[in-house]
């Protein structure tokens, strides 16, 4: 790829306002649910939502959240339209990040049990 | 890109601009800086022999109305970067200013949260949620701090006419910056605050 090829993308392959307002409002409502499902877990919301948000509760967070972190990188970080080298640059050390975590979080918990965790 | 910002930044051989490289590949490194931290905080849960614990002392009140901020500063700082690229003076000095008045707010509650835990006997030398959580959430709000100090940086030269849409990628830039410490409270928010 040569610097005349690079320069349309850059410059015209962001999202517009629609798209930016939209992704606002869906990172606002992801948000919400994140509190909604604390609040159902904390026992300030009972009922039969309850029932269905506890077993899942540290899956759902984690869901929400990885739904909001790609839709930011995506659209707000334009990674869906710049170049590949700038998403192969970000997701390369993310992977990386994810495995470090998980990694040391098994290590740390093998004994203890999840209970002391979560 | 203008013929003007070609004469600027000569190409490069990955045809893409080096100073947006290099902002990424920053952003990568900083992605395994904040990995740890919250491997260290994770781990270090419920391990505190002493209180105050972390049911005892987090709200989620003010700090859900901070993340809600942090989003939408993200929000704003991608239509003051549209703005600019288009010319559009009045919508990028806007929108950046709001920007800058979301993560002053956001630092704002950080440290009135810090003084109020520290009023509660919460401190970094407390026990192990304390250094976990002031190490993590602070190194996390002076990314913060150092995001909005960059962008009232640009708000000062797009006052003076500096900023052009010519070297839009300046803005560009920072924002980029601004998104990630963002991404990184979209993690941190549901880590600390709600799976307590």
């Amino acid at each position: 790829m040569n610097a005349h090829a690079a320069a349309p993308t850059e410059a015209h392959g962001h999202s517009g306002w629609k798209t930016y307002t939209a992704i606002a409002l869906i990172l606002f409502a992801l948000t919400a649910l994140e509190v909604v499902t604390y609040e159902v877990h904390d026992g300030s919301i009972t009922g039969a939502i309850a029932s269905f948000v506890d077993p899942i509760f540290i899956l759902l967070l984690v869901a929400l959240s990885a739904a909001k972190f790609v839709l930011v990188a995506a659209f707000y970080m334009h990674l869906k339209n710049d170049s590949r080298i700038f998403s192969g640059t970000f997701v390369f050390p993310l992977i990386i990040a994810v495995v470090v975590i998980v990694a040391l979080f098994t290590l740390f918990t093998y004994n203890r049990g999840l209970q002391h965790i979560f | 890109m203008t013929h003007d910002a070609h004469a600027l930044h000569p190409p490069t051989a990955t045809g893409l601009d080096s100073r947006k490289l290099a902002i990424w590949i920053f952003i990568g490194s900083e992605c395994l800086f904040f990995a740890s931290l919250i491997s260290t905080y994770v781990i270090y849960r419920g391990q505190s022999t002493v209180g105050p614990f972390p049911n005892q002392i987090l709200e989620i009140g003010l700090v859900t109305i901070g993340t809600a901020l942090l989003l939408f500063s993200s929000f704003f700082v991608v239509l003051a970067l549209n703005g600019l690229q288009h010319g559009k003076r009045g919508q990028f000095l806007s929108f950046l200013g709001l920007t800058i008045l979301c993560g002053l707010f956001f630092v704002g509650m950080q440290v009135y949260e810090f003084t109020s835990f520290v009023h509660k006997g919460l401190t970094i030398h407390t026990n192990l949620f304390g250094a976990s959580f002031f190490t993590l959430t602070g190194f996390h709000g002076t990314h913060v701090s150092v995001g909005v100090l960059w962008l009232i940086t640009l708000f000062i030269q797009g006052l003076r006419g500096k900023l052009t849409p010519e070297k839009a990628l300046n803005l560009e830039i920072a924002a980029l910056y601004w998104h990630f410490v963002d991404v990184v409270w979209i993690v941190i928010f549901p880590v600390v605050y709600l799976m307590k």
